[in-house]
């Protein structure tokens, strides 16, 4: 078994055992009740959404500096998976947001920028594959995944500003030890299946553009 | 560097000078933005109170809109003609090509609201007069910012297919900050700023502005590569 499998496979058991600790060993919360356990995969998934959203303009810029397309391929990797995970994050938020603030909606300003980051990477993938050219693709992807990252935290200050009404973040400080354990677990757990996910869909990504670069096969 | 603003003025001269030679897109535009703010009031109903109260997201909703249409033109009669490759082979800084468009963006926008606040104003009854220096100031922040922005992701759409599409998609999540601050401070100044708030709001738009504007003339270049 090759070093990326078996990450593969240590991440599956990580998400495992703590689905297993957080659905069933763990007492539901006295306050929220059953819904609470959402929290132990909502908060890890959302902590891999920014995660990749940041591996993105990493390889973006390291792309911009030495102008090599593994850097194109990595950076969208990491923006699917970022995608992904915003729409993950969004879903159990509501699902979780409903029986405890009462609406699905709340207008909630990290709530809408995590809505408005799936349109903003939306864009970075379709403009990148709406492009022919390897080169002209990762550039104008590169400066998209630039920009995104600049714009993002501003969006959240100024919709910060227009309504607040989400919890403070999470963290293992604001919670029962066990709880905080589960969650660092969690944080683990995904953060390896992240990596493990990454890794694939690079390789595969390298392997699409050498076909591309190769031209038109037979058969 | 001297030479940046020259090479700027020229671009935006050449711009006028199409534009005014044909006329067809301003005037199409001034139209387009006339509908959208019927369309409003349309959809709202005839209740003055409450169109009065929107009025500051309504119009900055129709500038949007509209702006939006206006900045897909941005690039495209070079790219019609292959102009935007001899346009490069010009000596010199490629920047000055962005300052020059989105000089002719601000001039093309600054037109279009000299129409539109009037025409919300007499259709929506608010009266903008008494607060005319602030709202001016509103007007230029959220102008700017909307240009800088614009004409940035208008050069990098204008290439692929599905632009008109496309460019939306990438302009309106950056926009959140200049729309949020331009309404935020309209609608507290129409208000007569009761509670101080529109001085935050401008603080914000005019620093998304100056953080924008640094960030897309600096990667600009890249955009235009070859």
């Amino acid at each position: 078994m090759n070093k990326l499998t078996m990450l593969g496979w240590v991440s599956i058991a990580l998400i495992a055992l703590g689905s297993v600790l957080g659905l069933a060993v763990l007492p539901a919360d006295a306050l929220q009740g059953e819904v609470q356990r959402l929290l132990y995969v909502h908060v890890p998934v959302a902590w891999v959404m920014m995660l990749a959203f940041f591996v993105v303009f990493l390889m973006s810029i390291l792309y911009l500096v030495q102008r090599e397309l593994k850097w194109d391929l990595l950076a969208v990797s990491a923006a699917e998976l970022g995608v992904l995970a915003a729409v993950l994050t969004l879903i159990l938020g509501t699902l979780w947001g409903r029986p405890t603030w009462g609406i699905w909606w709340a207008w909630d300003p990290r709530v809408t920028t995590t809505a408005l980051l799936v349109p903003i990477y939306t864009g970075y993938l379709v403009v990148r594959s709406m492009t022919e050219d390897p080169d002209r693709r990762a550039r104008w992807a590169a400066v998209i995944g630039l920009i995104a990252f600049v714009q993002v935290p501003i969006v959240y200050l100024s919709v910060f500003w227009w309504r607040s009404l989400h919890q403070p973040p999470s963290s293992p400080q604001s919670m029962w030890s066990a709880y905080g354990l589960v969650m660092l677990l969690g944080f683990a757990a995904y953060t390896l299946a992240f990596a493990y996910l990454w890794l694939r869909r690079y390789r595969l990504a390298a392997t699409e553009l050498e076909l591309e670069l190769s031209g038109p096969e037979e058969g | 560097m001297s030479d940046l603003p020259r090479r700027a003025a020229a671009i935006l001269w050449k711009d006028i000078l199409s534009e005014t030679r044909t006329r067809q897109g301003f005037t199409a535009m001034l139209s387009f933005a006339a509908l959208v703010l019927f369309m409003f009031s349309f959809a709202i109903g005839v209740d003055n109170d409450l169109l009065g109260r929107l009025a500051g997201g309504l119009l900055w909703v129709a500038i949007v809109f509209t702006g939006t249409l206006s900045l897909g033109r941005t690039f495209q009669n070079e790219e019609l003609a292959g102009g935007t490759r001899l346009l490069r082979l010009y000596p010199g800084d490629v920047r000055a090509i962005y300052l020059g468009k989105l000089a002719g963006n601000l001039v093309v926008l600054a037109a279009l609201e000299v129409v539109l606040f009037p025409a919300a104003a007499i259709l929506y009854q608010v009266d903008f007069t008494a607060q005319a220096g602030p709202l001016l100031l509103v007007a230029v922040l959220g102008t700017f910012g909307f240009s800088v922005i614009g004409t940035f992701f208008s050069a990098l759409t204008v290439h692929l297919r599905a632009r008109e599409l496309l460019l939306p998609l990438l302009l309106f999540p950056a926009l959140v900050p200049v729309v949020l601050g331009s309404v935020g401070a309209t609608e507290a100044f129409l208000a007569g700023d009761p509670l101080g708030r529109a001085g935050g709001w401008l603080r914000l738009l005019a620093s998304y502005d100056v953080i924008l504007f640094v960030v897309c003339l600096w990667v600009f270049p890249v955009v235009l590569e070859e």
